[in-house]
């Protein structure tokens, strides 16, 4: 029978990425995703697994891409400001085409900010917020079994497309505590796809680079990401929507929708007509399947824990700014529903 | 026949795009050479800098990956600590290790990490174009300090051996110069070793080798050999200043 235990979000999503067959942690400590690395410092070590407590950010992401450089299963995580911190490793492993998961439980900013929960990284998360073009696949889920479980597929789909995915969470996702069924153990299993760095024992010297100076060769990469890019958005884009013709369609991520949620629960048992529309990959983000969405109902409401980052992909795809209005709640702090169920009202007159 | 001198295997058959004078060539060869001798062409990855050796890939017959500025110890611990197996070398310059690296190489030496490091100091910037680096000499001209080095605003020069033989997880940390046959004989003999300890898994081991840079010093490689020799050699000591490696 499935395990089903009470666990907190951050020891979720670190004991998620254990069963997924992490074979090397690479942690600073930053509230408020303190208890990933705490959990890894004595899981990791118990099953004989790498677990390092870098002397930065900096050094987390940069031992991530060497160990990840060998094919191994590696993860590091942190908090806004020390994703920040992060991005030049971020950029220099998706040039290098190294998959690793960085799991981001933002904080409030900009700046040191303060530790409650936020959505103010999907610009950061979704634009890419290192140098030079480049995409990077994120999840965004809303409760702590989601977590576990886009935790836990995310390191095959980051090593099917060679490229690093970001677990977009919050204070709100890692500080809870919910009940979730947690995923068998697995292993990678010893495969060779040809790039990893092994040792060159009978065979050719490979090497894991960004560099790509020759007139065309960087032209020509950047050109085969966006294809690669191209590929992800066509084969993992995920959604969470219940086909209707809505008088207000709700469309928010993460913790927002679950609040959300909430509301839209007690609108409907009032007997309105509203939906919800969730991204479940923030990047790439369900365009298409939003315009469709968007086009049968009457009003759109973007909600977001932010000043209205992912609102501008909304605009992007619904190409109707009279339909869309927008509630937006930045500085690290939560909606009630009732703000929300406010808002929806506003826009059923 | 007796073969007298070959191209070590760990080497690739490619030309360099060093300068001419450079040391890297000659640090290459003595990299390779020991990587040979102590049969570990097929268990290594190297891990390149930002700066003039960034193309090690293209030069070292074994797997190489490419760090980010100054990040060369923060991947070899990576790489080692998930696969022990491996033996993993950092190949890295002045700028890159001393400068923007400082955080990354203290700190993994200050682990003891059970890698070795190789560290081309050639008192500037080489591949940027000649600029003040951490190593650059009092009075040293450089494009960035063209009246010469001046510790009152620019700070004195580190010394990195020194500087790393004074934590205590290092089981070796030395300076080698590169400027003539026997000098070069010793540059050998300390890298051999160095990665000799990791083989034993005995911890974390620095190699500092003092090299020319003629292009950026404006000098023919001649007369930047004698610098070394002289000026670089004054001011960083020769020597083995930590080695307890033998000990248990």
């Amino acid at each position: 029978m499935a395990e089903k235990i009470l666990m907190k979000g951050n020891e979720a999503i670190a004991e998620a990425a254990v069963r997924a067959g992490l074979k090397g942690y690479f942690g600073y400590p930053i509230t408020p995703q303190n208890e990933i690395t705490a959990y890894m410092s004595a899981r990791m070590p118990d099953l004989e697994r790498a677990f390092v407590q870098a002397e930065s950010e900096v050094a987390a992401i940069n031992m991530v891409y060497g160990a990840a450089s060998t094919g191994e299963r590696c993860m590091t995580t942190s908090s806004s400001p020390g994703i920040a911190l992060m991005q030049e490793g971020i950029s220099y492993m998706c040039g290098a085409e190294v998959p690793a998961v960085i799991v981001n439980i933002t904080r409030g900013g900009p700046g040191l900010g303060n530790i409650g929960p936020s959505q103010c990284d999907y610009n950061q998360a979704t634009r890419g917020g290192g140098n030079g073009d480049y995409d990077l696949i994120v999840y965004a889920p809303h409760t702590v079994q989601e977590a576990v479980d886009l935790t836990y597929r995310s390191f095959e789909i980051s090593e099917k497309y060679r490229n690093p995915v970001i677990i977009l969470g919050d204070g709100a996702l890692g500080q809870m505590a919910e009940t979730v069924i947690l995923p068998p153990f697995k292993e990678k299993g010893k495969t060779d796809e040809g790039w990893e760095l092994t040792g060159a024992k009978s065979r050719d010297p490979r090497s894991v680079k960004s560099l790509r100076l020759a007139e065309g060769t960087l032209l020509e990469h950047n050109l085969h990401l966006e294809n690669k890019f191209k590929l992800i958005s066509r084969n993992e884009t995920e959604y969470s929507y219940e086909e209707g013709a809505y008088d207000v369609l709700v469309v928010a991520f993460g913790t927002a929708a679950r609040v959300a949620k909430t509301a839209l629960k007690n609108f409907k048992e009032k007997g309105h007509n509203v939906g919800l529309f969730r991204p479940v990959t923030v990047h790439p983000f369900p365009y298409e399947e939003l315009k469709k969405a968007a086009s049968q109902s009457k009003k759109i409401l973007v909600v977001e824990m932010n000043r209205g980052q992912m609102l501008f992909d909304v605009r992007l795809s619904v190409q109707n700014d009279e339909k869309i209005d927008f509630a937006g709640k930045p500085g690290g702090e939560t909606f009630s529903p009732e703000e929300i169920e406010n808002k929806i009202l506003s826009c059923l007159k | 026949m007796t073969v007298a001198f070959k191209k070590p295997e760990s080497l690739l058959d490619a030309k360099t795009i060093y300068c001419p004078g450079c040391g890297h060539g000659v640090i290459h060869r003595l990299v390779g050479e020991t990587l040979d001798e102590l049969d570990l062409r097929e268990k290594t990855v190297g891990v390149a800098p930002v700066g003039c050796a960034v193309l090690l890939y293209d030069y070292f017959n074994t797997d190489i990956i490419e760090a980010p500025h100054g990040r060369a110890p923060a991947l070899a611990t990576g790489i080692k600590r998930v696969k022990s197996d491996l033996t993993v070398f950092s190949y890295q310059g002045d700028g890159d290790l001393a400068s923007i690296g400082m955080g990354e190489i203290m700190h993994a030496a200050g682990r003891g990490e059970n890698i070795t490091i190789i560290f081309v100091n050639n008192a500037n910037y080489g591949m940027t174009g000649g600029q003040m680096a951490p190593t650059t000499l009092p009075e040293q001209v450089t494009t960035t300090t063209p009246k010469g080095r001046k510790t009152a605003t620019d700070g004195f020069p580190f010394k990195m051996a020194e500087l790393i033989a004074g934590l205590d997880a290092p089981v070796f940390s030395a300076r080698v110069k590169i400027t003539d046959p026997k000098n070069i004989n010793k540059a050998k003999k300390a890298i051999k070793y160095a990665f000799g300890l990791q083989k034993e898994n005995k911890g974390f081991s620095f190699v500092e080798i003092l090299s020319a840079c003629p292009t950026n010093w404006g000098k023919t490689p001649a007369e930047a050999v004698r610098w070394v020799g002289d000026a670089m050699e004054s001011y960083y000591p020769l020597g083995v200043f930590k080695d307890i490696g033998g000990e248990e």
